[in-house]
Formats: C-alpha cells, sequence, structure tokens
C-alpha cells in the first residue's frame, strides 16, 4: 500500500522505494528476530540464576565511592573561605549575578530603597508586556500577554508572579549569553559538537537535587544560586536547537556565500545566522519553559516567588492554594510560550514580505510605546497603579474549586483506580523489574549491550557497554535496573498515549488547539501540585511514580507525533483517500509509517522526559534512584550516594538516547 | 481600509492615553506619608536577624512566633529564608544564616559544623520532645488494640500487604529527610514485613489520611509533634525499649527510637554578635501544646505564619516576656 501511494506521489522517486523496500524489511525482520532472541536467552539464563550477583545495596549503606564524594564534599565546604578560586572566581560570579537579578527585582517586584513599591507598578508591566508582544509578534499574541498578566494580578499573586518572572528572565537572560554563541560554535564545528553534547546531556539529566547544595556552598544562599541552578537546566536546549539551526542551512546557501567571496565572518553574520533565526527562536522558547519548569526546586533555596508559595502550601497538603500558584506559572509560561512563537513566525513572515509590513507597523508601534511609556509613568507614580487592587478573589475561588475537584476524584474514583494500578503493576511491572533486579548483573549488562548492538549499530553498542560498566562503578547497580524497569513501562504509556492523542491532533487542528493549552499546563504544572490527589488514589506506589512521569512526558511525545502527522504531505493522504482507504487505513498504513521519524524522536524525547521525573517518583513511593537522590539531598551522610544515583540517571539517559537515535538514524537511511 | 483602520487606532489609543492620565489625577502618589507600611525600618540595635524556615510546619511554628517577637519587640529587621536543613546548616559557615530553630538530632551535621568547623553552636533545648517511631491510624486501634505492641505485629504481617511489598507486610517508611533504622529493625525483630519508601512527608500524610477515611491498613514511619495528629491522631507502636547505646551499631538495632530533644542551633558568629536576638533564641523555650496550637493556625486555620504568631503571643504574653527577660 505504502510503496504504490508513494509511487502516485512521486513518481521520480518511486524506483528507488521500491527498490529498498525489501531490502530494509528484510533487515527489519533480521532485527526484531534477534532481538527476540535475545530476549529468549536472557529469561532462560534469568530463570535459571535468578537472585545471584544481583549488586543488591540496602538503603542506608554506602560504598567506598559514596564515602569518597562525601569527603570531597566537606573539604571543598571548609576550605570555601581560603580558596582563591572562592575568593576571585565564584564570589564575583555571585555578585555580578546577585546585582542583575535584584536590579530587575527592584524594577518590577521588589521594593527599593526608598520606594515602598517596585519600579514599574503592575499596570506599567502589563503594558510593556502588551507592547513588547505586539512588536516582536502580532496583535493576538499582545492581547493574550495582557490578559494572562491581568489575570496573575486578579488570582492575588502578582508579586509573586513578577519575582518568578525577574528571576526567569535574568536566568534565560544569561543563559542566552553564552547558549547561542556556543550553539554557533556547535554549529559550524563538528568537533565542538562532539565535545559539547555529553556536557549538555549531562545538564539536563543530571537531578538538580544533586547540585543544589554544593550550588549554595560556591554562590551561597540567594538569587545566585536559585539562577545559576536554573541556568545549567535551561541553556542547553538553546545550544542544541542553535546548533541545528545553523547545521539546517542549505549547504548551497553557504557555497553560493562563499563563492561570492564572503569572508567566513560574513557568511556567519550575513547568511548563517539570519537564515537560522527563525529556529533560534524556537530555542529561546525551550529554555524559557524549561527555566519556568525549576521554578519550585529553586524554591528550596530560598528562590523568592511561586515556587515558595506552592512549597509552603504542600507542606500543608493545601491543594488549592498550590494549584492556584501552580496555575500561575502555566499562564506565564502560555504567555512566554505564544509570544516566542509568534515572534519566530514573524522572523519568517518578514522576511518574505518585510517592506510592506514594516511601513504598516511602525506608526502603530510607536503609538503603542507612547501609550506604554504613559501606563509605566503612571504605574510609578500613583499607587492604584503600583499595586494590584483587589483581594485576589479568582484566586480564591481558583483555589477552592481545585479543592473540591480534588476531594471529589479522591472519593469517587478510588475503586476503579486501585484495579487499574494492580493490573499494571502486577502484569507488567513486577515481573519486568524482578527480570532486570534478580538477573545476575552481568547477565544483564550483556543483553543490554547486545540490544544496543542489534538497535543502533556497533557505535551505540560500544556507548552501551561504556555506560554499563560505569554503572557498576557508581555501586547502584541494584536501584539502576528498578528505575530502569519503571522508566521503560512509563515509556510504554508514554508512547501509547502520544500515538493516540498525537495521531488526533495532527488530524485535526480543532483537537489540537483545544488540547494544547493542557498539555502546557502538565508540562509545567509543579508536580506536586497534581501529585497530592494521584497519591490519594494509587498511595505511595511505583504506579504513582509512573503516573507523574506520564503526564509530564506524554504531552512531549503527542506533540512531537501531531507535528510529524501534520507534515505528512496532504497530497499523500488525499491520494490514499480516493484509493479507497479507511480512515484506519490511512493511520496505520500512511501517515504512521510516513512519520516514523517522529515517532522515534517522540520515544527518545519521552524516555528523557520520564528520566527526568525519576526523582519525582522517588518522592511518592517510587525507591530506587528517586530516593537515593532525594535522601542524598537531605541527609549529609548519604550526600555521596545520592550523587552516585544521579550519575546513574544520567547514565541511563545518555545510554538510552545514543541506542535511539542510531536506530532513528538507521530507519530512517 | 487600512489607512482608515490606522487612523482609528491611533485615535482609541489617545483617547485611552488623555482619559487614564486624566482619572489618574485622582489617585495616591507613591510616596505619599498616608501609604507607606507603617515605616518598618527601625531597626534599633538589632540589625538584621536572619532566621532559616526548614520546610515543615512545626519548624515554621516556632520561626512564626521568634520572628514576630523579634520584630515587635526587639525591633530586628528578620529576613526569613527557606532553606532545607543542610543548606541551612551550610549557611552559619558562609555567614547567611544566624539560626536553626527547631532541629532533630542531626549529629552529623553537629560534628562537622559545631565540631570541626567550629562555625555553630548549641542554643539550647527549644522545649519539645520529638516522638519518632511506627504509627496506624486511630481506626486500626480500636478494631484491633493489639496492634500497638509490636510482637503482634507478624500476625497481621499479611494484612499490611501491598502491589509494593513483594508479598510481606509493607511498613511505609520514608520521608528522606529523617534517619531511619527501620530495615535493621525489620530484620533484627524478625519480622515478616518489608520497607517501602514513600519518598516524602506529603506521600506519607496522603496514605494515613486515606487509610483512616477508608480503612485500610496501614503501617508507616511518623513523628510528632506534627499538625497532622490533630486532624488524625495517629498512634504509636511499643517498639522494644530504648536504651542509652542500643542504637550505636546499625546493624544491629533492636529497640525504639529515642525521644528527641528538640534544640536551637545558632551560627557562632552571632552568638558573639551581642544582638538581642540571639538572647531571644537562646531562650525560647515552649511546650508542644504551645507549637501544635500554632501550627493548628498555620496549617488548618489557613492563618499566615504572621497572624499565627500574633495569635499565639497575645495570648501567652507571660511565657513571651520571660524570654525577654
Amino acid at each position: 500500500m505504502t510503496a504504490t501511494v508513494q509511487e502516485t506521489e512521486r513518481p521520480e522517486k518511486g524506483t528507488a522505494v521500491e527498490q529498498a523496500a525489501p531490502v530494509k524489511r528484510v533487515r527489519e525482520v533480521d532485527r526484531s528476530m534477534m532481538v527476540a532472541a535475545i530476549f529468549v536467552v536472557w529469561v532462560v539464563l534469568f530463570l535459571v540464576l535468578r537472585g545471584r550477583q544481583t549488586l543488591a545495596l540496602a538503603a542506608a549503606d554506602l560504598t567506598d565511592l559514596h564515602r569518597w564524594f562525601n569527603d570531597a564534599n566537606d573539604s571543598i565546604g571548609a576550605n570555601r573561605n581560603s580558596n582563591p578560586l572562592f575568593l576571585y572566581f565564584f564570589n564575583e560570579v555571585r555578585l555580578v549575578i546577585d546585582s542583575l537579578v535584584t536590579f530587575v527585582q527592584e524594577l518590577i517586584s521588589q521594593p527599593s530603597a526608598d520606594r515602598p513599591v517596585p519600579q514599574i507598578g503592575w499596570l506599567g508591566v502589563v503594558g510593556i508586556a502588551g507592547c513588547v508582544s505586539w512588536a516582536v509578534g502580532n496583535g493576538r499574541v499582545a492581547l493574550l500577554a495582557v490578559a494572562g498578566f491581568t489575570f496573575l494580578g486578579l488570582q492575588g499573586l502578582w508579586q509573586e508572579s513578577m519575582d518568578t518572572l525577574a528571576l526567569t528572565l535574568s536566568a534565560v537572560f544569561v543563559a542566552l549569553l553564552f547558549a547561542i554563541p556556543l550553539g554557533v560554535w556547535a554549529g559550524l564545528s563538528d568537533r565542538f559538537n562532539r565535545i559539547i553534547t555529553p556536557f549538555l546531556d549531562f545538564m539536563q539529566t543530571m537531578p538538580t537535587f544533586v547540585y543544589l547544595a554544593p550550588l549554595t556552598l560556591f554562590f551561597l544562599i540567594g538569587p545566585a544560586s536559585a539562577t545559576i541552578a536554573t541556568l545549567i537546566y535551561s541553556a542547553p536546549p538553546a545550544i542544541r536547537i542553535t546548533a541545528h539551526a545553523i547545521r539546517s542551512v542549505p549547504q548551497t546557501t553557504v557555497e553560493a556565500a562563499d563563492s561570492l567571496g564572503a569572508t567566513r565572518r560574513q557568511t556567519l553574520t550575513k547568511v548563517l545566522l539570519p537564515m537560522s533565526k527563525r529556529t533560534v527562536v524556537m530555542g529561546v522558547n525551550q529554555t524559557i519553559m524549561a527555566a519556568l519548569a525549576m521554578v519550585t526546586i529553586a524554591a528550596l533555596i530560598d528562590a523568592p516567588g511561586l515556587g515558595k508559595t506552592v512549597i509552603q502550601a504542600l507542606q500543608t497538603l493545601d491543594v488549592g492554594v498550590a494549584f492556584n500558584a501552580g496555575l500561575a506559572i502555566v499562564v506565564m509560561a502560555i504567555v512566554l510560550d505564544r509570544v516566542t512563537t509568534a515572534a519566530s513566525a514573524r522572523e519568517e513572515a518578514a522576511r518574505r514580505s518585510k517592506n510592506r509590513f514594516l511601513s504598516r507597523r511602525r506608526p502603530l508601534l510607536a503609538a503603542g510605546a507612547v501609550v506604554t511609556a504613559v501606563l509605566v509613568y503612571l504605574s510609578h507614580t500613583y499607587l492604584w497603579a503600583a499595586e494590584f487592587p483587589g483581594e485576589g478573589g479568582t484566586g480564591d475561588a481558583v483555589s477552592s474549586t481545585a479543592d473540591s475537584v480534588t476531594t471529589w476524584v479522591q472519593d469517587n474514583l478510588s475503586g476503579i483506580s486501585n484495579a487499574f494500578r494492580d493490573a499494571i503493576t502486577n502484569g507488567l511491572l513486577n515481573p519486568f523489574q524482578a527480570l532486570l533486579t534478580d538477573s545476575p548483573w552481568w547477565l544483564v549488562g550483556a543483553a543490554l549491550i547486545g540490544l544496543g548492538v542489534v538497535l543502533g549499530g556497533w557505535r551505540a553498542g560500544v556507548t552501551t557497554a561504556v555506560c554499563v560498566a560505569l554503572l557498576l562503578g557508581t555501586g547502584v547497580w541494584s536501584d539502576s535496573m528498578t528505575t530502569l524497569a519503571s522508566t521503560l513501562v512509563a515509556t510504554v504509556l508514554v508512547m501509547l498515549l502520544g500515538v493516540v492523542i498525537g495521531v488526533w491532533m495532527g488530524r485535526s487542528a480543532l483537537v489540537d488547539r483545544l488540547l494544547r493549552p493542557s498539555l502546557d499546563a502538565a508540562q509545567v504544572m509543579p508536580p506536586f501540585v497534581y501529585l497530592v490527589p494521584f497519591l490519594a488514589l494509587f498511595g505511595a506506589t511505583r504506579f504513582t511514580a509512573i503516573v507523574a512521569a506520564v503526564v509530564y512526558a506524554a504531552p512531549v511525545a503527542m506533540k512531537i507525533i501531531a507535528d510529524g502527522v501534520r507534515n505528512v504531505p496532504a497530497t499523500t493522504v488525499e491520494a490514499a483517500t480516493s484509493a479507497g482507504c479507511s480512515t484506519w487505513q490511512i493511520i496505520t498504513k500512511v501517515q504512521l509509517p510516513m512519520a516514523r521519524g517522529a515517532l522515534t524522536l517522540a520515544t527518545n524525547q519521552g524516555l528523557i522526559y520520564v528520566l527526568s521525573m525519576v526523582v519525582v517518583g522517588g518522592l511518592v513511593g517510587a525507591g530506587a534512584l528517586g530516593y537515593d537522590v532525594v535522601a542524598g539531598f537531605s541527609q549529609g551522610q548519604l550526600y555521596g550516594k545520592g550523587l552516585a544515583a544521579g550519575l546513574a540517571i544520567v547514565l541511563l539517559g545518555v545510554m538510552f538516547d545514543r541506542i535511539t537515535q542510531a536506530a532513528a538514524r538507521r530507519t530512517s537511511a | 481600509m487600512a489607512r482608515q483602520a490606522r487612523q482609528w487606532r491611533v485615535g482609541a489609543a489617545g483617547i485611552a492615553v488623555l482619559g487614564l492620565t486624566l482619572t489618574a489625577c485622582g489617585g495616591a502618589k507613591v510616596g505619599d506619608s498616608s501609604s507607606e507600611a507603617g515605616g518598618s525600618g527601625s531597626t534599633g540595635k538589632c540589625g538584621t536577624f536572619n532566621l532559616a524556615v526548614n520546610p515543615w510546619v512545626g519548624y515554621e511554628a516556632n520561626a512564626a512566633v521568634i520572628a514576630y517577637v523579634a520584630e515587635k519587640d526587639l525591633g530586628c529587621k528578620v529576613t526569613k529564608k527557606n532553606l532545607k536543613e543542610e543548606i541551612a546548616w551550610q549557611g552559619f559557615g558562609t555567614g547567611e544564616v544566624d539560626a536553626v530553630v527547631e532541629n532533630w538530632g542531626h549529629d552529623d551535621l553537629k560534628k562537622k559544623y559545631i565540631t570541626d568547623q567550629k562555625t555553630a553552636v548549641d542554643a539550647g533545648p527549644t522545649g519539645n520532645e520529638g516522638l519518632i517511631g511506627w504509627y496506624v491510624p486511630p481506626w486500626l486501634v480500636k478494631a484491633h488494640p493489639d496492634i500497638l505492641d509490636w510482637h503482634n505485629l507478624n500476625k497481621y504481617a499479611a494484612e499490611f500487604k501491598t502491589s509494593e511489598s513483594g508479598g510481606k507486610g509493607q511498613l511505609l517508611d520514608g520521608d528522606p529527610s529523617f534517619v531511619t533504622n527501620d530495615e535493621a529493625l525489620v530484620k533484627n525483630l524478625t519480622l515478616d514485613y518489608k520497607v517501602v519508601y514513600a519518598g516524602s512527608e506529603t506521600a506519607l500524610i496522603q496514605a494515613f489520611r486515606k487509610a483512616e477515611k477508608n480503612k485500610e491498613w496501614v503501617i508507616g514511619y511518623f513523628y510528632e509533634p506534627q499538625w497532622f495528629m490533630s486532624e488524625v491522631p495517629l498512634e504509636k507502636v511499643e517498639l522494644p525499649d530504648y536504651k542509652e547505646g542500643c542504637d550505636t551499631d546499625t546493624e544491629k538495632v533492636a529497640c525504639d527510637y529515642p525521644v528527641y530533644k528538640l534544640d536551637k542551633i545558632v551560627s557562632a558568629k552571632f552568638a558573639g554578635s551581642g544582638s538581642p536576638a540571639y538572647d531571644l533564641v537562646k531562650n525560647f523555650n515552649w511546650t508542644n501544646d504551645d507549637q501544635n496550637a500554632v501550627a493548628k493556625y498555620i496549617a488548618e486555620d489557613k492563618m499566615t505564619a504572621e497572624a499565627a504568631a500574633k495569635k499565639w503571643v497575645e495570648a501567652n504574653r507571660d511565657k513571651v516576656d520571660a524570654w525577654l527577660q
């Protein structure tokens, strides 16, 4: 079916497809046979050798490596005041970042020296938000920005929101200052790209809890530490996407510039940067989203803002108040996301129809700027425009609604939910976990390496072998295998949901538009806000942890798959329809196979996102690596073990990433 | 068409600006004396007092009352810093934290910061006694009173089975901030239980709350004073009595947890600064009931920390005055 459709669609490629298809199919059959063979051998050996050499380590036990990490951490703490690195480097960095954040805070959120209110009050900020959104985006997002920011005030969270905004903007600003040049470099140089990629993986998958305490040792408690923690997590997407953007500029364009005698510098500033601007803005967008995901964690080291409200509310399990604050984060994220997305779309549009566009916008923008200036002046001078009026009645309404919904869910759904939990746990999770944790370590290691080679090729196999060896070295092998089992089960559920909802979204623009805000919400809502009701439904179990991971990771998979399905040429689908295919056939025979690249990317990202929830899982009953990390953050003597567990999570992430990427390259090749 | 729209929009904007400017003239100006918040800038000789606030409600109650008294009676400028314990202790050395006002044991931190680095000093007990142990929901005690004796735990092990406990009874552990000997205890008391790590106080509280409501079997690690006790009064299971030194070898522990005398820790610099806030912290002392009252105002009555402190201080002026002697 596929072949004929492709033939009608692209006759010039038809022959190539026909030739390639049989060879490929044979290879695929081969591969799945080998995967099956590996599993059969594994299961047989597991049944024979069960429970031997499993390298289990009790919760309070440490290895030498863990103790060494502890000692290293202690000695840094003890020498902090005499070490020149601290005196002349870290302290300077801290001073610069502290003053940047304090400056932004005094501008919009905190009272400054001689004023009881910030320099710019709510009216001014709303005005600026509207005007900037209009200038970089369009009128629609400007309206959204104004409405969104006003809503933050109505929720009774104006000052908290502005604190969060100040911190996020500062972190994003500093992150981009480094990320864009590094991204350009990585885009230009393969060598640098290869060097920096592991660091980026590390920054994105190393749980924040592991470096939060050391950070406060380096940069002290305060805005600097919070900003740097945020920056570490949020810079990598900008670097990666910038590099990708530079690489995606067509080779012919660059060659044309070269042949016209452009210097390297000219090629960069006149060709590469302008042509990749749109994608770079998407990188900025991802950085902002990642920074907002750090809001609650940063609150653990006294970062001001909405995170603090969430954490304080959760101490007393006050879901309503926590949800209200979480909603403010979501609103801010949606506004910033839509504005940056519109900005990147405008880059494209502006490039196409430059002159007409500008001539019409300019006077309007000037008028807008004047209005904004007046609003800023008013909010600087008059109290009513400086402090948001009202008591936050909307916020109270949101809180009490969230409370009653939570109570209803807890009271009415717990019977169904327990059956579902037990089915997944006993049917899927337990056997799989037993296979991983009760097999001897060498057997699991060999199986993983074998799968790496079969699915990803020799290079992926070598990476897997290195990761397995390092995992052994961390001393938390057994916990890693427990986490691995839950992670894989969660990824399977993510992909199931991702395919179903993603295809639905990809096929209907209306569904897409309706669902997208909830997907955004699921990605930036602090997990504990929705975990409290889940805990009531499923108890403190591995299943609750899996649900948390699915809620966070499924939106990414859905978005990628929807995008992939939408990119299948409309003509292909039409051809299939006119050939008499049913909807089911179109989905399974045309759209999904042609979106295979998107499917593998979704698997890859789904896995990485699931892994980034391991620590949250540890907080709701997953145990294993997540709990090790959390306990290491909370108890001094377990610090080293927590660090080792964090490293293990990174290693799992790198291993999966390399295997799935290599597999993706093979399927698309 | 476009021209018209433009003119219209510019006109509208102009009117809006004019309107706003005109209405604005009636409002109060920033900096008017009437609008300023009571001139809280008076610091006196106390200066700034950096108070760590660890993330649990009992601690918040201590901190709220101390901060309230320091501000109102001593004229200090109190900066509350929301921090986890480890990070708060680290702050003693870097000079960013002056006091931790509810400390549970933490012998390792005491050794590191008080004995070795000498950046912190002990500021005496808070008067609160901390209990740690295994707790069960009240309905279970009513239905099976003998469950409060550990000897009977094996009898009920099968009832405590869950999807996580691998065929044994589940002992729900795991606020990661607390030291636990439970794995050793289970082994050394030959109990047919498996320790399952819930991972957070939130998870533990939800488990107990649900257990009491739906009459489910849950036994878990918990502690008091705790605000949740006034919602669901959990009962403590009797383990073999604690005797001095019975928990030194963590592998061989077979006894209950000791009663923790909760105490206050301050930075060495703060202790030597002669700040009246230090004397306040040192003299601060109250009972579990006092803390529970303030914790209840915060957790159940949803009062702000400051309002809760105000309510308690006004009702207990004599106790506060004793701290200020």
